[in-house]
């Protein structure tokens, strides 16, 4: 049968061969587990009893919980906020460490290294960044100056901010080394014509070089955006305790999936969670590859 | 290299071949029976001290101990029993019953020995929990309560004779106790405040009680705190902060840290807090009773782990899982639990006794089991967020706590609907 196969016939039959075992490990690990989630989503389940068929109940709970409300406005602050500040202070650093040549290992250095630290270790060492007196870093400098204490975690209003700038400042890094090697992709001809025909720096930034960035803005604005969308470590750890903050002020969807999931032991509510957490998903990325396609 | 290949596999399976077959000729001379809990190094310690006691005294009866990660636990147990594995006597937490029960995972004690009458003789009253109809479908070796922990350096400094034996008191010693710096921040705390560590259950059972109130009704399925005692209560414990400034939420992060680090007064927490605090070095700290209200009534919070017959246990096992029950309940495996864990024995029989009720320690806490009350919660930490919620309304967003309270009950109110319906 093999034998009497044309080359390249033989080529796909080895090509399917070898994909076999991604195809099965991704059916078994993600398709499985992803249709599986779909399914309970429709059910009632405790992890120990029996699955319950309930329909759309689930559903029509998360419409009419407040928190869950609560929670989706969280996370599209997250996503709001902290991905044009992260793109916006990313591209500025990027644009100005590509024209330094002083000490430009160094400091590149310095940008990426929290995006390689544990986002747990670097949580917990923010979270006593804001501490209240006498253990916080921040409080007790204000407080040597005589100026009363900032309850940065424990405000309804500052909390999420407070929970946001480590965050962004940790996917800098990453952002950072992105948008230099954008930058070197520039070649540098283009630069060179606009300087001869007197063109000022601001012209160049906005004519050459941001149109030239393009792919890699759309790159970052996508990955980031899923970033602040699937944002968890950073809530959850600075605000053990009471998980996601004063009166839900820092909730993200996915601490409140983890929570009904693993402390009330509703999986068929957190199921429910987890599908819209996926069509969010799907809609943001269509919609910003949509925007942000060339036209 | 296929021929060694192949032996190699051969003899492998003619090990594995004779491990089971040995395996199953110790099996028939003795029942072994599987015990499951969750890993707490003292609790296993412990345990495995109860395990070689009794296996000494019954010498067909071999017990196997298995523990998990606590995150894990509720999973294995979930997944083995109904597929014939795992334990045939299981750790649980009280509050885990009804769905431990609803889900077919343990049985009934048997009425021989374990008869009601016999049980509510014998042990402290909050175990009733565990009753339902003529049998009792788990019991504790050991039980936990609150007490006052206090700073004795603290209390030396400032003048104080001794801890507060009321309400008014606890005020009055923690306002001498409490430090601000020049921006008028607290850098020590009179007492340490949060419903994030053990105060939801003081709020509950004692506060509310105290000022006058019942917290539920028909057996822990109905609020009841929405009532002027409740209201009062909830002035009375966001006053610390508010009104008498002996205290700040969210100060030094958790308040048995405050505790821990020497700058909190007094602090309360649970028996288990006690090996935690043996460890500290330099913290000179003494147990009293919780602070009875002006008419001198007291209030405690009691919580356990039991343990059950699963329903996987039958035939020998059944019989070897109901003696090894018997033995983990006597008093002998009590005082063992105590001495090893520090956690409180669940018999008065052993509490009582002059050495425990009376030791420097375990007294407060022992003494406290005897008007202790149990919450039957429906979810423990969705219900204790709904008193963190409830603190933070009045507190951040200056709620009146009569509104706020009115608010949490309602809250839980359904969450308790959906459960029991």
């Amino acid at each position: 049968m093999y034998r009497s196969l044309s080359v390249r016939h033989k080529h796909i039959v080895w090509a399917w061969a070898f994909l076999a075992i991604p195809v099965a490990f991704y059916v078994v690990i993600r398709f499985y587990p992803t249709a599986n989630a779909m399914l309970i989503s429709f059910q009632d389940w405790n992890l120990l009893g029996d699955r319950t068929w309930t329909g759309w109940k689930n559903y029509e709970k998360l419409w009419s919980d407040p928190v869950f409300w609560k929670v989706f406005r969280n996370t599209f602050v997250y996503l709001l906020i902290g991905t044009p500040v992260s793109l916006v202070v990313a591209f500025a650093i990027a644009y100005h460490l590509d024209k330094l040549r002083f000490m430009h290992g160094f400091l590149r250095m310095l940008y990426f290294l929290p995006f390689m630290t544990s986002a747990v270790a670097m949580a917990w060492v923010w979270r006593w960044f804001y501490q209240p007196v006498p253990i916080g870093l921040i409080n007790n400098f204000l407080s040597t100056l005589g100026i009363p204490q900032v309850e940065f975690l424990r405000s309804t209003t500052l909390a999420l901010p407070s929970i946001l700038a480590p965050a962004v400042w940790a996917g800098l890094g990453f952002q950072v080394i992105i948008f230099m090697a954008g930058l070197r992709a520039i070649p540098g001809s283009y630069y060179e014509a606009a300087r001869i025909d007197g063109v000022s720096a601001w012209t160049i930034l906005w004519e050459i070089t941001i149109p030239l960035l393009k792919p890699t803005i759309v790159f970052i604005v996508v990955f980031s955006s899923i970033g602040f969308l699937r944002i968890f470590d950073h809530v959850f750890n600075m605000t053990t305790g009471d998980p996601g903050g004063p009166l839900n002020s820092t909730k993200p969807l996915v601490l409140m999936i983890y929570q009904t999931a693993f402390t009330d032991y509703s999986m068929g509510y957190a199921a429910a969670q987890t599908v819209v957490l996926f069509l969010i998903l799907l809609i943001v990325s269509l919609v910003q590859l949509r925007i942000l396609r060339d036209r | 290299m296929p021929v060694t290949l192949g032996n190699q596999f051969k003899s492998a399976a003619l090990g594995a071949a004779a491990a089971i077959a040995l395996s199953a000729g110790a099996a028939t001379a003795e029942v072994e029976i599987e015990y499951w809990q969750y890993f707490f190094e003292a609790r296993v310690n412990a345990m495995d001290q109860l395990i070689l006691n009794f296996e000494a005294a019954n010498p067909d009866i071999k017990v196997n101990m298995t523990t998990f990660p606590y995150a894990d636990y509720r999973t294995k147990v979930a997944a083995a029993i109904p597929a014939g594995e795992g334990p045939d006597v299981v750790q649980l937490f009280y509050g885990w019953l009804n769905d431990y029960v609803a889900a077919k995972l343990i049985q009934p004690l048997p009425s021989d020995p374990f008869s009601p009458s016999m049980i509510e003789e014998e042990f402290f009253p909050m175990v009733a929990a565990m009753r339902e109809g003529d049998n009792y479908w788990a019991l504790p070796t050991a039980v936990r309560s609150l007490a006052l922990f206090y700073n004795e350096r603290l209390f030396d400094e400032a003048g104080i004779e001794g801890p507060p034996e009321t309400l008014d008191e606890m005020v009055e010693i923690a306002k001498k106790l409490t430090m601000t710096d020049d921006a008028g921040n607290i850098t020590q705390v009179g007492i340490t405040a949060g419903m994030t560590a053990q105060d939801h259950h003081w709020f509950r059972e004692v506060l509310v009680r105290q000022f006058g109130g019942d917290p539920y009704l028909d057996d822990y399925q109905t609020v009841n705190y929405n009532s002027e005692a409740g209201v009062m209560a909830a002035e009375f414990y966001t006053g610390l902060a508010n009104v008498h400034k002996v205290t700040a939420f969210g100060f030094m992060d958790e308040p048995q840290a405050a505790f821990k680090a020497g700058r909190a007064g007094m602090h309360i927490d649970g028996s288990f807090r006690i090996g935690a605090l043996n460890k500290t070095r330099g913290l000179k700290w003494g147990v009293a009773e919780l602070p009875a209200n002006s008419e001198g009534m007291k209030s405690n919070y009691s919580s356990y782990w039991v343990n059950a017959i699963t329903t996987k246990a039958e035939g020998e096992k059944y019989d070897a899982a109901v003696k090894f029950m018997q033995y983990v309940t006597s008093d002998e495996a009590m005082q063992i639990w105590l001495d090893v864990v520090g956690e409180l024995p669940a018999k008065p029989s052993v509490g009582l006794t002059e050495a425990n009720s009376n030791d420097a320690v375990f007294g407060p806490f022992i003494r406290g089991l005897a008007y202790a009350n149990t919450t039957k919660f429906a979810n423990e930490s969705a219900q204790r967020q709904i008193l963190i919620d409830m603190v933070q309304r009045i507190d951040l967003e200056g709620q009146s706590a009569a509104d706020s309270i009115a608010v949490a009950a309602e809250a839980e109110q359904t969450l308790l609907d959906e459960y029991y319906n």
